[in-house]
């Protein structure tokens, strides 16, 4: 593919004191495409995602967007930069209601004022265009949603921005058969609006389901970056647990 | 691989935006009363419960046009210091220093016009201050050192109590016979310029709400129905005329004076209440502590600057305490050791928790700080009128403070099992 990827990061290295987690691991994903990151626990998916996010630093290694080299040193960079993560555990305030968590810590004004019809409009088309109908009224308190409701408020939230990349880590780890499904529907329509959408999932289904492409971490080492088409439920397994998968993975 | 994902019948997301009509916004509102939402509904119930209770017991007084206008001017110091509490609750935190800080800025007033000759401007800038540099280093000791509020405002309820002491002397008090100071607890407004204030306050409220109301149905936005609205409306309009009129009534005890009119506490503690409800639903600043309060990580990673939204908090609730302690210098013409010791702040913390703000961080508004107050005032009031000991007296404020935390705990656990 000639497409230059959104996100490009080549031979990232990143270790907490004497504890190599991450060892030359190389990532990317596409605009338009949904990129499932896949690995056991401690395999180092979610220190990646902090890298990527600019939570943590990388001590070595490439960190492209849009080809260009960058080096976020904090939340707030990387959302500069269009990149938004959406944690495991939403981080949402759950005496506000939908809108101003939506909003919260990038408030429209008018003057001093906040401008509240401005933020309820955009939140609405927002959320309409991940084809979310309002979830009852979008004034409703987060404490009263659904986990896939809170779950959307969330990926709402991180779309809102003219985001390039979107990151959801375990989107549908709590979540019932429903209820995953929606938030597998607007994970896709989000890839198909044209944003590089990261999902982190342990659920083969999830992954088979929703991505296009598939990155498999083991022991902190890329051992496959391949097209989901191209391989079986049975091979990503194999390269979660094993690191190996007939011609794919580490060899040797 | 879009066409894999099986279209799921918009189960969970499909409740479509109702037409509001009243109907569906009773029940939206009865379902969030039986969730635990009660809002004020409890102060309004107690204060009913206390009229009813007081005029029957004492049907000659308690409802006589002077108790009353004296059950405001009661009212004044708590209200105005719960409703800086109110801003500390939200995050959760507590200031149990904020009486006697009330106490300190009153002495400092009452030192700087009776001992330095200044004008009462200087002395309420000064006291306010005070306050607020004494919120400055409570805030700064919780959110930068981070220790507890509780134990900050612990040590500093006996270390303040020190200075009042150290400030007028043993046993002491400092009168207080600046004419503007006494005026704001002692002083009436004229009749036309309360009755002025009280319609134009009126019609600014119905055209702020039905403004708000037009430009939500314009756009399309969700809204209240307008006989809600509306309704709304009147209610405050009849109680801000209703009260007027009760407070224009000539109260004086002999024929020979007349004595009528809002007292010039009332006004301020208006403007309080305007500005504070002003902050918290109107700005980003407002937000943040709501957000603070929900969850202070969830603040925190939206990029809101945690430790100074905390440190503003006490900021705020010590220079109301200031204002509180002007003007209960005000209504008792002086400044004793023990202002603002004692029972203040067990009063002002009641107030705020029965006006329905939530100890637990997250909820409340300005106005609880008023109900709430009246609240505490007709209890006060009301004993007096009974002639209660001290005991009873001790006793009965604690309980209500101790049910009101309890309605509090329980709605709150109450919300929680019902998903709110």
């Amino acid at each position: 593919m000639s497409q230059t990827p959104v996100l490009d990061l080549r031979g990232i290295d990143k270790s907490f004191g004497p504890v190599r987690v991450l060892q030359q691991v190389d990532f990317t994903a596409y605009a338009g495409e949904v990129t499932a990151l896949v690995g056991d626990n401690g395999a180092g998916k979610t220190t990646l995602v902090k890298c990527i996010g600019g939570i943590h630093s990388l001590d070595g290694g490439d960190y492209l967007f849009d080809g260009r080299p960058v080096r976020p040193s904090s939340p707030r960079e990387a959302a500069g930069l269009g990149i938004e993560v959406v944690h495991q555990d939403l981080a949402l305030a759950d005496n506000l209601d939908i809108v101003q968590n939506m909003f919260l810590g990038r408030e429209r004004r008018r003057g001093i004022v906040l401008d509240e019809t401005a933020m309820e409009e955009l939140a609405r088309r927002t959320l309409a265009e991940l084809s979310v109908r309002t979830i009852g009224s979008v004034r409703r308190k987060v404490s009263e949603l659904s986990g896939g409701q809170r779950q959307t408020v969330a990926i709402a939230r991180a779309v809102l921005w003219d985001s390039r990349v979107v990151v959801l880590d375990e989107p549908s780890a709590a979540l019932g058969v429903a209820q995953t499904q929606q938030v597998l529907e607007i994970v896709r329509r989000l890839a198909d609006q044209g944003l590089a959408v990261v999902l982190i999932s342990h659920n083969m289904n999830d992954v088979f389901a929703v991505s296009d492409r598939v990155a498999a971490l083991y022991l902190g080492r890329t051992v496959a970056q391949v097209r989901t088409a191209d391989v079986t439920h049975a091979q990503v397994v194999e390269l979660i647990t094993a690191g190996r998968s007939e011609s794919l993975g580490i060899r040797g | 691989m879009s066409t894999d994902i099986p279209r799921l019948a918009d189960a969970d997301f499909a409740a479509d935006r109702r037409q509001l009509d009243v109907r569906s916004a009773v029940s939206d509102y009865w379902a969030r009363v039986r969730a635990g939402e009660l809002g004020a509904i409890p102060a309004i119930l107690a204060l009913a419960f206390l009229f009813v209770l007081f005029t029957g017991l004492r049907p000659d007084t308690f409802l006589s046009t002077g108790n009353v206008a004296n059950l405001f001017t009661q009212a004044l110091p708590v209200t105005i210091l719960a409703m800086g509490l109110v801003f500390v609750l939200l995050l959760g935190e507590i200031d149990l220093s904020a009486g006697v800080a009330s106490g300190v800025c009153g002495a400092v007033m009452a030192k700087l016009i009776v001992e330095s000759g200044q004008p009462w401007y200087v002395a309420v800038i000064a006291a306010i201050a005070t306050g607020v540099v004494i919120g400055t280093a409570i805030g700064w000791l919780v959110s930068v050192i981070r220790i507890p509020s509780f134990v900050v405002t612990l040590a500093l309820f006996l270390g303040l109590q020190g200075i009042t002491l150290k400030l007028i002397g043993k046993g002491g008090t400092v009168p207080v016979r600046d004419d503007v100071i006494v005026a704001l607890a002692n002083k009436n407004m004229p009749l036309w310029l309360g009755w002025t204030l009280a319609v134009l306050v009126a019609l600014g409220y119905a055209a702020s709400q039905l403004l708000r109301w037009n430009r939500q149905r314009r756009r399309g936005l969700h809204g209240k129905p307008v006989q809600l609205v509306a309704g709304r409306v009147v209610v405050v309009g009849a109680i801000l005329l209703i009260g007027t009129f009760v407070l224009s009534l000539d109260r004086a005890p002999s024929p020979l004076v007349t004595l009528a009119g809002i007292p010039w506490g009332v006004p301020l503690v208006a403007v309080l209440l305007i500005i504070a409800t002003f902050v918290l639903d109107r700005t980003a600043y407002g937000r943040h502590l709501y957000a603070v309060g929900g969850s202070a990580e969830a603040a925190r990673r939206a990029g809101i600057n945690v430790t100074r939204i905390r440190m503003s908090v006490f900021m705020i609730a010590s220079g109301l305490a200031a204002v509180s302690g002007i003007v209960a210098a005000s209504r008792l013409n002086s400044v004793a050791t023990d202002s603002g010791a004692g029972n203040t702040l067990l009063y002002a913390v009641g107030a705020a928790v029965i006006g329905g703000t939530s100890l637990f961080g997250g909820r409340g508004r300005a106005r609880d700080a008023i109900l709430g107050g009246l609240v505490i005032a007709t209890i006060d009031n009301g004993l007096g009128l009974l002639g209660m000991d001290a005991y009873a007296n001790f006793l009965i404020t604690g309980g209500v403070l101790l049910v009101a935390a309890g309605i509090d705990a329980l709605s709150r656990r109450r919300r929680s099992a019902t998903g709110r």
